[in-house]
């Protein structure tokens, strides 16, 4: 096995106490995994390594989990995950031009992170908003209805409590 | 002392997201200022169904829905409404005729065909209140048959209701717990499929966040009729509202003796644990959604052998959507000839659907089956809006079809949808409108599949992304004829040899755009034309799906 050392830190440490429990269900791998990107935001490479240690699951299984699923990402985000809705009801609301000018709000293609590390842009797959569409969501707030304009307003009201602060 | 009023607020996901919070703060603080406080009850409810409307609230005794509520409008309500027992008519959602009578919510054209099984809790309870879903005659059914009746009895019931699959293949439910009752072996699970993963569907969603209770006393009676004692709910990770109102509704069952040992005081034990799934839309197929309960990737196997004989943890197991379980209560306490009334001759009952796209009304209804889709699109639906014209409605996700306009008189059961090529589906109907482009749709809808494809079976793997990538051709214009009897002849041997439903049905929404659109084909091909203005015809250089990765050898 390769040698990881698992940092010594309150968020490891919070992990590892989930784990002790979490181990005690039966088939608890995926549970572990949505309780390390809760606590990181992501699932860093230690954490799989930490939960591989602690679950007695190969790594490489593991890894296999974490990238068959869309909702566990293995980079670090910033601050305000920005998430455009390309389920259909918005995509024939036209999600794809709010897309294009978020995108060129902030600067930045789908995947990627400001380099203020503001924001990171993604796109899901449906949120069951769709009486709302097209829909954005920044972390938990969700946007309905939008506009080019509006998508615009929403991140510049996000931009200008930053600068405030 | 009864209070005068009392105010149902909306509390469902859009809703919320169109500021219910701050509406609720407001009536509170006008309440207080005019100290009507301790004459006025505030109940949250789960989604009362027009989504496009919100926020929502509906004020009793006079009935008066308000909608598209802002703080300002809040403020009247409370001086006028309130305080001088007016009601003000300009705010409420109300056709001439009903301002005319009365603000009844009955006499809107949106709740007037409906018809409300499964969701007669949503919009009218709280659902963070067992006392209230108690008061409407929850956990009855769970008590009748724990104390009245065999599991054998409870089986019989629901076979003869003749209620069938609400996630869309229509499997009779009483067959299938009949078969996970007669599998040999003590352990056995029932599993709640809330992987809601069809985008453009908000039933399963807006059901556990509206009456999360009727699920669970749904997967008890399922459990107790198939001998079980554990359950799970699988639900997705996007939904973080529904997790936490279930979450909540198990804690104050198991308070209440409703869930865990000894319900009712008897022998039989039900648990039931919450399992949240990570974004994968093929674990709506039972195989693979059981690898993902067991923590695993969430890849189907074949069947047989069947969930029922070998399923979780190789168990016998029954997967049950979340609307087919929150039926159950319903058939139990009516009697399965009443269920048995409403509906078609081979689909009986209700369907919740989820109204979006090209409508007026968006939202979250339900009709008997049988009512035409026309219906749905334009009476409870309020026709397209900006005075365009209709063009089709999709139906059943990925794995449905388009339904054009010289179709939508068909009624909706499983049946008639399925002679048209489409399927039932577990409820999400979008609709298009002129501007929609047809071929664009379809390859919308393939670039899904395509990423959802799991990877295990080559049609599905293979097959799809040369589907995409022709499809891609044609909508930048350099498509060429043959490519239709491509799409079609690849399609047919898709649907033939994939493993499972995901690979099985995900050329659907090609073969039914290609059979009543295919001049919109030929259009994008011959003529280098999109007639909804969709698609942009000047990119020279096509790229096929992930390039990249395709060249790697």
């Amino acid at each position: 096995m390769v040698n990881i050392k698992i940092p010594d830190n309150p968020q490891y440490q919070a992990l590892t106490l989930t784990l002790k429990t979490l181990k005690r269900k039966r088939g608890p791998t995926i549970e572990a995994l949505h309780r390390a990107q809760e606590i990181f935001g992501y699932i860093p490479e230690e954490a799989m390594y930490l939960i591989s240690k602690e679950l007695g699951v190969p790594v490489s299984t593991i890894y296999g989990i974490v990238t068959f699923y869309h909702f566990f990402r293995t980079e670090s985000i910033a601050k305000y995950l920005v998430n455009i809705c390309q389920g259909t009801a918005c995509h024939v609301k036209g999600a794809d031009k709010i897309l294009r000018i978020v995108s060129d709000e902030l600067g930045i293609k789908v995947g990627e992170t400001t380099p203020d590390n503001l924001f990171t842009l993604s796109t899901a797959r449906c949120f069951g908003c769709c009486g709302l569409a097209p829909v954005m969501i920044v972390n938990e707030d969700i946007y309905g209805n939008l506009t080019e304009e509006k998508a615009v307003e929403v991140l510049r009201e996000y931009k200008k409590k930053e600068e405030n602060n | 002392m009864a209070k005068k009023n009392t105010i149902l607020i909306c509390n469902g996901a859009a809703c919320i997201s169109s500021g219910e919070e701050r509406i609720k703060e407001k009536l509170i603080n006008k309440l207080s200022e005019k100290n009507l406080t301790e004459e006025v009850d505030i109940i949250e409810t789960g989604c009362m169904g027009p989504c496009q409307f919100g926020p929502l609230m509906i004020v009793y005794p006079e009935g008066s829905f308000y909608i598209k509520l802002n703080e300002d409008k809040i403020a009247r309500i409370v001086e006028e409404h309130l305080l001088k027992g007016r009601p003000v008519k300009e705010f409420t959602w109300a056709t001439p005729e009903s301002r005319r009578i009365g603000e009844e919510k009955k006499q809107l054209p949106f709740f007037e065909k409906q018809f409300k099984i499964v969701l007669s809790n949503c919009g009218r309870i709280d659902p963070d209140s067992i006392e209230e879903y108690i008061g409407t005659g929850g956990y009855e059914a769970l008590g009748k048959v724990i104390n009245e009746m065999t599991p054998e009895q409870v089986i019989d019931e629901i076979y003869k209701s003749g209620l069938r699959g609400r996630g869309g293949a229509g499997f009779p439910t009483g067959l299938k717990w009949k078969f996970a009752r007669e599998a040999s072996g003590n352990e056995k699970y029932v599993i709640c499929n809330g992987d809601e993963g069809d985008p453009g569907a908000f039933m399963d969603r807006s059901i556990c966040e509206g009456d999360p209770h009727a699920v669970i006393e749904g997967m008890e009676i399922a459990g107790y009729a198939i001998g079980a004692n554990q359950g799970y709910i699988y639900i997705r990770a996007e939904y973080p509202l529904a997790v936490k109102r279930l979450q909540n509704s198990i804690q104050q069952a198991k308070k209440y003796g409703l869930l865990g040992k000894n319900i009712f005081g008897s022998s039989f034990n039900f648990d039931i644990e919450i399992r949240m799934g990570a974004g994968a839309f093929v674990c709506g197929e039972e195989t693979a959604l059981i690898a993902s309960v067991e923590g695993k990737r969430g890849m189907p196997r074949p069947r047989p052998p069947f969930p029922a004989n070998h399923g979780l943890w190789d168990k016998p197991t029954i997967i049950n959507n979340v609307e087919t379980l929150a039926n159950i209560r319903h058939i139990i306490i009516k009697g399965s000839n009443w269920f048995n009334s409403i509906g078609t001759e081979k689909s009986k009952g209700t369907k919740v659907f989820a109204l979006s796209g090209k409508v007026n009304n968006t939202g979250l209804v339900e009709v008997p089956m049988g009512i035409t889709i026309k219906e749905l699109i334009f009476n409870i639906g309020g026709g397209i809006p900006n005075n365009k014209k209709f063009k089709a409605v999709q139906i059943g996700g990925p794995s449905g079809g388009c339904i054009p306009e010289n179709s939508i008189d068909v009624p909706v059961d499983y049946e008639s949808l399925t002679n048209l090529g489409v399927i039932m589906g577990s409820g999400g109907l979008i609709v298009l409108d002129e501007d929609n482009c047809m071929v664009n749709m379809a390859k919308f809808f393939l670039d899904f599949t395509v990423d959802e494809s799991c990877g295990q079976c080559i049609p599905c793997r293979a097959g799809l992304r040369q589907m995409y990538n022709i499809l891609n051709r044609i909508t930048r214009g350099k498509g060429e004829l043959e490519d239709i009897d491509r799409l079609e002849k690849l399609s047919n041997i898709i649907k033939k040899t994939s493993l499972c439903g995901l690979g099985q049905t995900a050329p659907n929404p090609i073969l039914t755009t290609l059979k009543t659109f295919r001049d919109e084909y030929i259009e994008h091909i011959v003529e280098k034309k999109c007639r909804a203005h969709v698609c942009r015809f000047e990119d020279a250089e096509v790229k096929d799906k992930d390039e990249k990765i395709l060249k790697v050898s």
